[in-house]
């Protein structure tokens, strides 16, 4: 399956924030959006999510124009994960990761067995089945956004689309989550991600897309990618690009904003 | 989330595998029987309590009274005769118990769905207008001596209205309609009727018009008769039914209409049926039994508190609880004094302690 965005142009009122998108994400993929604050990660996402309306340009899903697809189609196949929020009631965990299947219903009826165990199923894959019965306002920041990947997982959706899901985790959630994405990744569903760490899309990415002023800056693979010029130039720091290696000897890439 | 400390290189060996195998069904087991035991208790004290409410009144009936109706071997030890029970039920006490258990389910429903939608523990069913936009056609109709089926029909248009106004301003005001913006609006609206009903309380005549108009403003059963349940069960069955219907929807509603949306939901569709369905419910309640307060904010609270925020469950609860609520409210009103109480004080002296309680309570629990 293959989402692909074509001269899209999106924002939060008549005047976009990012313009000519042309960007093309297959299951298997796994695509990491960088830049910074205010650059118009979020709007896109947004975009993709059905929240917001595209301004401009076409996006394609398996194949069919975004139009073609209803709000209930749509999010049978891709999953929007927000950043972790307070909802003002108490709900619990488990049935707010069953809300996620809420497409796969008539309006009028709710979640039965399967779903319940679908629930399930998708908090197991992030280790949070002990969680189940918990109620989602009393969860750390961390656990908060661990159920809503869970969610987006029970939506069985095959793209999965990001909101910098690390932004409120500490460094063990970071890469248990990113590890659950990598092996998602792997059976097949398409990522994208967006993210304020270059770390993650040098270890995760196969795609990485650079956003700012207005546009895609930078798009390809992340080692051509992300090179301290081009962060330099995204986020207006110098960067440290450097390899080090990891317990069997095999050279790993960091980069690193400098402090000086 | 304590798992065992993974080494700062993330390597693709420590990556947990999934154990398809291992399901917990405990939950599942649980979810499927949920609430269930609740609705039970419910019901049978709905039940009981209606039995016990057709013995309070002017004329308080016995139990042989009763059942002297079903089993003619009774009527040795009644102490009404069985054309002065009959009467009586049919006509009076059955017609207000019926009322009593239809607004108390509807307002609660109502004001359970709007909390749900608005996202906001503190909205109650009125929020949009709904009761002061009755109470004034209720008001007015008074003052113009339009007989008691002409207040209510007045009532029901002015409050109706009242939320189509308040949805007018609202998308004039701006393009989409953002629900704090309906809110406002509401409140503005709500405000202009009072200041209307003021108006008329301050041309009625004092001694005729005002003391009548004063107390349908506090809310009463009182006058309710067999004809005003035709008035009033079709809208309160369908609208309750209707918003019964919607609460799962409703339940990724309350996490924003962004989310909403990114979920699959029609949010413009559920949001308008909601609204619809709601106004529809406090209108005819208001239109029939004037201006019963509390009763929609207080017993989702109530029910969120006892069995969770989960709008499948919150519904149905709210909906037995809001009746056996007003239903007692509506007995002690008549039973606590000589004169017969207005409903909206009673349902606003009880209301008040049991919501200090389970704010109180709430607390302790969010604190830990």
């Amino acid at each position: 399956m293959r989402l692909a965005l074509e001269n899209l142009s999106c924002g939060y009122t008549r005047s976009p924030v990012l313009t000519g998108i042309d960007l093309t994400v297959e299951t298997g993929e796994f695509v990491c959006l960088l830049g910074p604050n205010g650059s118009g990660k979020t709007a896109l996402l947004k975009t993709l999510a059905g929240v917001l309306l595209p301004l401009a340009g076409r996006m394609n899903l398996d194949g069919r124009s975004w139009d073609e697809w209803s709000a209930r189609d749509r999010a049978g196949r891709l999953a929007y994960v927000p950043q972790a929020h307070a909802p003002v009631f108490a709900f619990k965990v488990i049935d707010l990761v069953a809300m996620g299947r809420t497409a796969r219903w008539p309006l009028w009826s709710g979640p039965t067995e399967v779903d319940w165990q679908a629930a399930e199923r998708a908090l197991l894959m992030v280790e949070m089945e002990a969680f189940a019965d918990r109620l989602y306002t009393e969860l750390s920041g961390g656990e908060r956004q661990m159920v809503l990947i869970a969610r987006a997982l029970a939506q069985e959706a095959r793209f999965l689309v990001l909101d910098e899901p690390a932004s409120s985790l500490d460094f063990g959630n970071q890469v248990r989550m990113l590890q659950t994405l990598r092996r998602l990744v792997r059976d097949g569903m398409g990522v994208l991600m967006a993210t304020h760490h270059p770390e993650h899309a040098l270890r995760c990415a196969t795609l990485v897309a650079v956003v700012g002023e207005g546009r895609i800056q930078q798009l390809g693979p992340p080692a051509e990618v992300l090179t301290a010029e081009h962060l330099q130039e995204a986020y207006r720091v110098p960067f440290l690009v450097s390899t080090v290696f990891d317990h069997n000897c095999q050279p790993i890439r960091i980069c690193v904003p400098h402090i000086n | 989330m304590s798992g065992p400390a993974t080494a700062a290189v993330v390597s693709e060996r420590s990556s947990p595998t999934p154990r398809p195998g291992k399901l917990p069904t405990t939950i599942s087991r649980r979810r499927a029987g949920h609430g269930r035991g609740h609705m039970a208790v419910l019901v049978t004290a709905l039940f009981i309590s209606v039995l016990v409410s057709l013995r309070f009144g002017a004329h308080p009936l016995s139990w042989p009274d009763l059942l002297q109706l079903q089993f003619p071997s009774w009527a040795g030890s009644a102490h009404t005769d069985r054309e002065t029970v009959v009467a009586l039920l049919y006509e009076i006490r059955l017609p207000r118990v019926c009322a009593a258990l239809l607004i108390g389910a509807g307002l609660s429903v109502a004001g359970a769905s709007y909390q749900g939608l608005f996202r906001n523990s503190l909205v109650s069913p009125d929020i949009l207008g709904a009761s002061s936009g009755a109470a004034f056609g209720a008001a007015l109709g008074i003052m113009l001596s339009l007989g008691i089926v002409g207040v209510q029909a007045l009532a029901f248009v002015t409050g109706l209205g009242a939320v189509i106004g308040t949805f007018a301003l609202s998308r004039a005001m701006g393009g989409s309609h953002s629900a704090l913006r309906l809110v406002l609006t509401g409140m503005v609206v709500g405000s202009l009727f009072m200041a209307g009903i003021a108006v008329i309380k301050t041309l009625a005549d004092p001694y005729s018009k005002l003391p009548l108009i004063t107390f349908w403003l506090l809310g009463s059963l009182s006058s309710v008769t067999r004809g005003d349940l035709w008035l009033l069960a079709p809208p309160v069955v369908i609208g309750s039914t209707v918003l019964l219907l919607l609460r799962w929807p409703l339940n990724a509603m309350a996490l924003g209409e962004e989310e909403a949306r990114s979920l699959g939901v029609p949010t413009g569709q559920v949001r308008m049926w909601t609204l619809i369905s709601a106004t529809l419910v406090t209108s005819v309640a208001v239109a029939v039994a004037g201006v019963i307060g509390w009763i929609g904010l207080m017993v989702p609270h109530l029910v969120r508190f006892w069995i969770g925020a989960n709008h499948r469950d919150l519904l149905p609860s709210s909906l037995l609880i809001g009746a056996i609520f007003l239903l007692w409210a509506d007995n002690l009103a008549r039973w606590l004094f000589v004169v017969e109480l207005p409903l909206g004080v009673v349902t606003c002296a009880c209301g008040v302690p049991v919501f200090l309680l389970v704010l109180r309570r709430s607390q302790r629990a969010w604190s830990n």
